[in-house]
């Protein structure tokens, strides 16, 4: 096994996804599937290969110091679940 | 057993760019709540960042200014956590490749010096500001700040006291202040600390239970705020028991620190490279520009305050522990070169006022209550013996009400000071008729008494007469007559 169900548990929490037991067999046994799957890029010898900061070959893209902005906070806010006085409204976050 | 206080440090220091890290919003302050956001930075799906050239500037010469290495490739990482301030769900950092690593600040305590190491500096994005509400079960969310460009500066944990961390910090703050591109606002926020305190018994090397804490607002606080840590922890120590790894909070009012809720799962932020963003690449040709535009920094003009001016250790720390402080005092000695003179005007009288107008809010002060020429004018003018350094306080005071020329002050009001023999002597006199049992008691070898005569003609000339003036021309008068 790749993927314990417990580690399943773990990552769903991180990501706030709440799973029931069967859902989470389900999936311990795919992300399992496709773990396996992806051994298969230990396969070539990276020994001497450096990690891939990017899968572009490009650097570098730069904007200037410049304030361009429009004001839009009201259609900004316009999917918010709740809002009030052009805040967002969230339930009370507790430190 | 003796313990040794283990410490380091981590800020967060906002930089004084126009715009946001990866957007044109704008950086200012106080702004109607959401007023300065945009797609990009409140993570709508679609948008995609762009890097803002002028916060990689600010990065290296932070990094260049601590003696950093700047990495010539680096990259920038997603930091992966779920918060209502945070509208992506990850923060863009940097992890494995930062711009800035190993460098060092050189701090002094009690008189020794001392190197602090620095593990890296990276930059980053801001998080928004949640406002909670006494009343109700609601927050609420302002994404102003969320984009702003942060640099984060880790220490190694090389202090050994809060006296220590106090001290790296204000340098801190002094070099980011200098290179302009941190205002250091500590209360504001826009200059934030984080420790990370353990203890260990006294000569070991193997590291104690760390703590974080967090929630210190002011420099008072960070000092605080550690040195009871320490305390805290000696003592759990000493009665048998044991620490635990955990975020603690500074609570100013009670002067306590307090546990932190520890966040379920602890800290998994799950980082990887950002797709978004293509990496950094810096040559060496930008930062040999940026390395020959730096200023002086507070450290080198330090030493050169000391040797140049003949100053006191203590008068060069105040005066280059900020830039514009620094550049008024050698724009007042240029003027008049009597710089010790000038030090204690500028520490005493004219830090008074400054700290009363709240002037050191802004990074520079633009509008001096005193020009460092009026100063220097008015140095020169009681170095003349123009006038004393009693009227001198009179002049430094309308100077500051009416901002008008030293000179110009002491002409309209008459407040040269008389030196001249015979109108101090007509004054002594006078006293003298008026004060005649005094006087008799002085020549009956009352010499207390001397003082209270020199006080009475000094006032008869209303403070004008030269004290070196009258204390020679009255002592000659009493002994001969």
């Amino acid at each position: 096994m790749k993927i314990t169900r417990e580690e399943v548990r773990r990552v769903a929490l991180l990501a706030r996804l709440q799973l029931t037991p069967e859902e989470e067999e389900l999936l311990t046994g795919q992300l399992d599937a496709i773990l396996s799957y992806m051994e298969t890029l230990d396969r070539p010898d990276t020994e001497k290969v450096e990690p891939l900061a990017h899968a572009v070959d490009l650097v570098n893209a730069f904007r200037e110091d410049r304030v361009v902005h429009e004001p839009q906070a009201e259609e900004l806010l316009a999917n918010a679940p709740a809002k009030e006085n052009s805040f967002f409204k969230v339930p009370k976050i507790i430190e | 057993m003796a313990f040794e206080p283990v410490i380091g440090l981590e800020v967060h220091a906002q930089l004084l760019t126009e715009s946001k890290i990866f957007c044109g919003c704008s950086t200012r302050f106080g702004e109607a709540p959401n007023h300065n956001t945009c797609p990009v930075c409140m993570g709508f799906p679609g948008v995609l960042p762009v890097l803002n050239k002028k916060v990689v500037e600010f990065a290296i010469r932070a990094g260049l200014a601590t003696h950093c290495e700047i990495a010539r490739y680096s990259q920038w990482a997603r930091k992966n956590y779920f918060y209502p301030d945070l509208p992506k769900g990850y923060q863009i950092s940097q992890y494995e490749l930062p711009l800035c690593r190993n460098g060092f600040i050189e701090i002094e305590t009690g008189g020794a010096k001392k190197k602090i190491r620095l593990t890296r500096i990276h930059m980053e994005e801001d998080a928004g500001k949640n406002i909670h509400e006494a009343r109700g079960d609601f927050s609420l969310v302002d994404l102003n700040r969320t984009g702003v460009p942060l640099v984060e500066i880790v220490s190694e944990p090389d202090m050994r006291s809060a006296e220590e961390a106090s001290a790296y910090l204000k340098s801190l703050r002094a070099i980011l202040q200098y290179l302009e591109v941190c205002d250091g606002n500590m209360e504001e926020g826009s200059f934030r600390c984080d420790a990370n305190v353990s203890v260990r018994p006294a000569g070991s090397s193997e590291f104690g239970t760390k703590v974080e804490i967090k929630n210190m607002n002011s420099f008072k606080a960070v000092e605080k705020a550690i040195a009871h840590e320490i305390e805290r922890q000696i003592a759990t120590l000493s009665e048998g028991g044991k620490l635990v790894q955990e975020t603690r909070l500074w609570d100013a009012e009670r002067e306590v620190t307090r546990s932190m809720r520890s966040k379920e799962a602890a800290h998994d932020y799950r980082y990887f490279p950002d797709p978004d963003l293509l990496p950094l690449v810096v040559d060496d040709k930008w930062i040999g520009e940026i390395q020959a535009s730096l200023p002086e920094l507070p450290e080198a003009r330090k030493a050169r305050f000391i040797a140049e001016y003949n100053l006191p250790p203590y008068d060069a720390e105040l005066l280059t522990s900020r830039r514009d402080v620094a550049d008024y005092f050698e724009r007042a000695v240029k003027t008049h070169a009597n710089p010790k003179a000038l030090s204690n005007w500028v520490m005493g009288d004219l830090f008074r006022v400054i700290k009363e107008r709240r002037l050191d809010n802004a990074l520079r002060i633009a509008d001096w209550p005193v020009p460092p020429e009026y100063l220097a004018a008015m140095v020169k003018m009681i170095d003349e013996g123009k006038i004393s350094g009693k009227i001198a306080k009179n002049v430094f005071e309308q100077m500051l009400e009416r901002s008008e020329p030293p000179e110009k002050i002491v002409r309209d009001q008459g407040l040269e000071q008389v030196s001249d023999v015979s109108g101090i002597e007509k004054a002594i006199a006078e006293v003298l008729t008026a004060n005649a049992q005094q006087a008799a008691d002085y020549r009956a070898g009352n010499e207390k008494i001397f003082g209270f005569l020199v006080g009475q003609v000094m006032k008869a000339t209303r403070g004008k007469a030269n004290p070196q003036v009258v204390n020679e021309v009255l002592k000659k008068k009493l002994e001969t007559t």
